[in-house]
């Protein structure tokens, strides 16, 4: 599926796998947005959950929490996560955070 | 030591923006759950909560949970043993597997625990506690280092002052209603008594029974056609019952007369408006002007009232209304020496001395309340009450009405008389 406004937050999915597109700026309106979705998901099952960071720019610290909070619900539910196309400040802020010990970056 | 630089940038703008959620006033439940985001996303914390003191309770009752699950408690309680060694301590992170020896950390041991909290922060502010913070682990898994805990303690400052004002403004919310209750009992209570007195005055003279209810309920009715606020209303009804105040003081057998009195018996029956006013001034009314009511309400547009022959502008208001409703009372009453004048004689007596006698607009609008009344418009029956129905429906009183309205003047001619004519300004 391919997201109609990739400036904002858009999702796909295919079998087990959730593709989540994090949008231009994390923060905390597309954050909570993301993290609505990715529960919904765990929930019913889904085994892993890729994180596509192609589009984005920012992350503010409470993207960052929000992204703690879908790591914390993966790993209590046993699903993987999946960081995709993640540019250099965001890898070194992921890094710096922790994020990376918990996610496979692809 | 790039890494460290870049790890305070990074806290340094959660804490600006942290700030600037605090200041912006906000709803407060989101200003809290924003405020353990910026926390959480600030040093990597994987989850956390923000609770509020209750001083009352002695309990610490969350606010915001992030990650805490459903088994966590939602509310703590302290004993006198933890709230001292917290307002020592004061905004300063606690380590929770230090702290085993407060009772707190002991009762709530095994929570903390299976949800990895590894740092509680009392929210001291003023020397008050007003909530805490709990964290969980590091996304590291690191510990936290002096320079985290100086931030987590920045930042649980600014929650900290946001917990205080809320606490603050809902004890004025509180204060503020419960004073509101207390006027408005008080309000009540006055114009009860309001309403007692009238009624005591009104037993001195028997045969004007009830008419400083009557002229209260008239007064009443003008101010509300003059679209007055509620208070208002009420002080121009409490005008009206407490006009009269002053013949308390007047002779029962002057008052009684059942006969036209003579001039010297009139010159004290004249006394009652002044009387009147010393009686009420000194009472702390609610609604001011109430004892300028009793004072002139037998003075008249043209001058030739009493007691002190004021000209139209030179009168208070609520005084011309008391006026307007004490006259139409006197005229649809019977008295001693005198049966009550039939309907459309008032209302063509009230619209010839409208401007002599009556303000034109309080006329209007005392006309337009009766014929909102009795055209059906209006569904309190307040004329008919006061006045009985066959009284109020005569015939032909609607299409005197609206001629009679049609035809008053909107303001008085003489406003400016008492300055250009008598030449010694307004009397006060």
């Amino acid at each position: 599926m391919i997201a109609e406004n990739l400036s904002e937050s858009s999702f796909e999915n295919s079998s087990n796998t959730f593709v989540v597109h994090a949008g231009d700026y994390l923060n905390k309106l597309s954050g909570e947005k993301i993290e609505r979705e990715c529960k919904i998901r765990l929930e019913q099952g889904c085994k892993e959950l890729v994180v596509d960071f192609s589009q984005t720019e920012i992350i503010n610290s409470i993207g960052i929490s929000i992204l703690l909070g879908v790591i914390d619900s993966a790993e209590n539910l046993g699903a993987k996560i999946i960081f995709s196309d993640l540019n250099a400040e965001s890898i070194e802020l992921f890094e710096m955070l922790g994020l990376t010990k918990h996610v496979t970056i692809a | 030591m790039i890494e460290e630089r870049t790890k305070l940038v990074h806290a340094f703008g959660a804490l600006a923006e942290l700030g600037q959620e605090v200041a912006n006033r906000h709803n407060f439940q989101e200003t809290i759950r924003t405020s353990l985001h910026l926390i959480s996303g600030a040093l990597g914390i994987m989850r956390g909560g923000v609770a509020r003191y209750s001083r009352y309770g002695h309990e610490l009752n969350m606010l915001a949970v992030r990650g805490l699950g459903d088994d966590f408690p939602l509310s703590l309680s302290l004993c006198l043993e933890d709230e001292r060694q917290f307002l020592t301590n004061g905004l300063n992170p606690i380590e929770t597997s230090h702290a085993r020896v407060l009772p707190f950390f002991q009762v709530y041991d095994r929570s903390f625990e299976s949800r990895r909290i590894e740092l509680f922060v009392p929210l001291v502010i003023r020397d008050e506690i007003v909530g805490a913070i709990f964290l969980g682990e590091k996304a590291t898994g690191e510990t936290y280092s002096s320079y985290e805990k100086e931030i987590i303690c920045a930042m649980g400052r600014h929650i900290g002052v946001a917990v205080a004002q809320r606490n603050l403004m809902a004890e004025i919310e509180r204060q503020t209603a419960e004073n509101r209750k207390l006027f408005d009992d008080l309000r009540t209570t006055y114009n009860d008594t309001v309403k007692a007195f009238a009624a005591a005055i009104d037993c001195k003279d028997k045969y004007t029974e009830g008419h400083s209810v009557r002229v209260g309920r008239y007064s009443e009715i003008i101010a509300a056609e003059l679209e007055w606020g509620t208070a208002e209303v009420e002080g121009a009804a409490t005008a009206g019952y407490l006009h009269d105040v002053g013949k308390l003081t007047v002779e029962r057998k002057i008052i009684n007369a059942p006969y036209r009195i003579n001039a010297k018996e009139s010159a004290e029956l004249n006394k009652h408006p002044a009387v009147g006013y010393e009686i009420l001034q000194p009472i702390h009314h609610p609604y001011t002007d109430v004892p300028l009511a009793a004072k002139y309400h037998h003075e008249r547009l043209d001058g030739r009232g009493y007691p002190d022959g004021l000209y139209d502008r030179e009168i208070p208001y609520i005084a011309k209304i008391v006026n307007l409703a004490d006259s139409f009372d006197a005229m649809t009453t019977d008295r001693p020496y005198k049966a009550r004048r039939q309907a459309p004689d008032v209302v063509e007596d009230l619209k010839r001395n409208a401007g002599k006698q009556f303000a034109p607009e309080l006329v209007t609008a005392f006309l337009r309340g009766m014929l909102r009344e009795i055209s059906g418009d209006a569904k309190d029956k307040k004329f008919r009450r006061l006045l009985g129905r066959e009284y109020m429906e005569t015939e032909g009183m609607v299409p005197l009405l609206r001629k009679t309205l049609n035809e008053m003047k909107p303001t008085s001619s003489l406003t400016y008389i008492a300055a250009s004519v008598g030449g010694d300004g307004p009397r006060h």
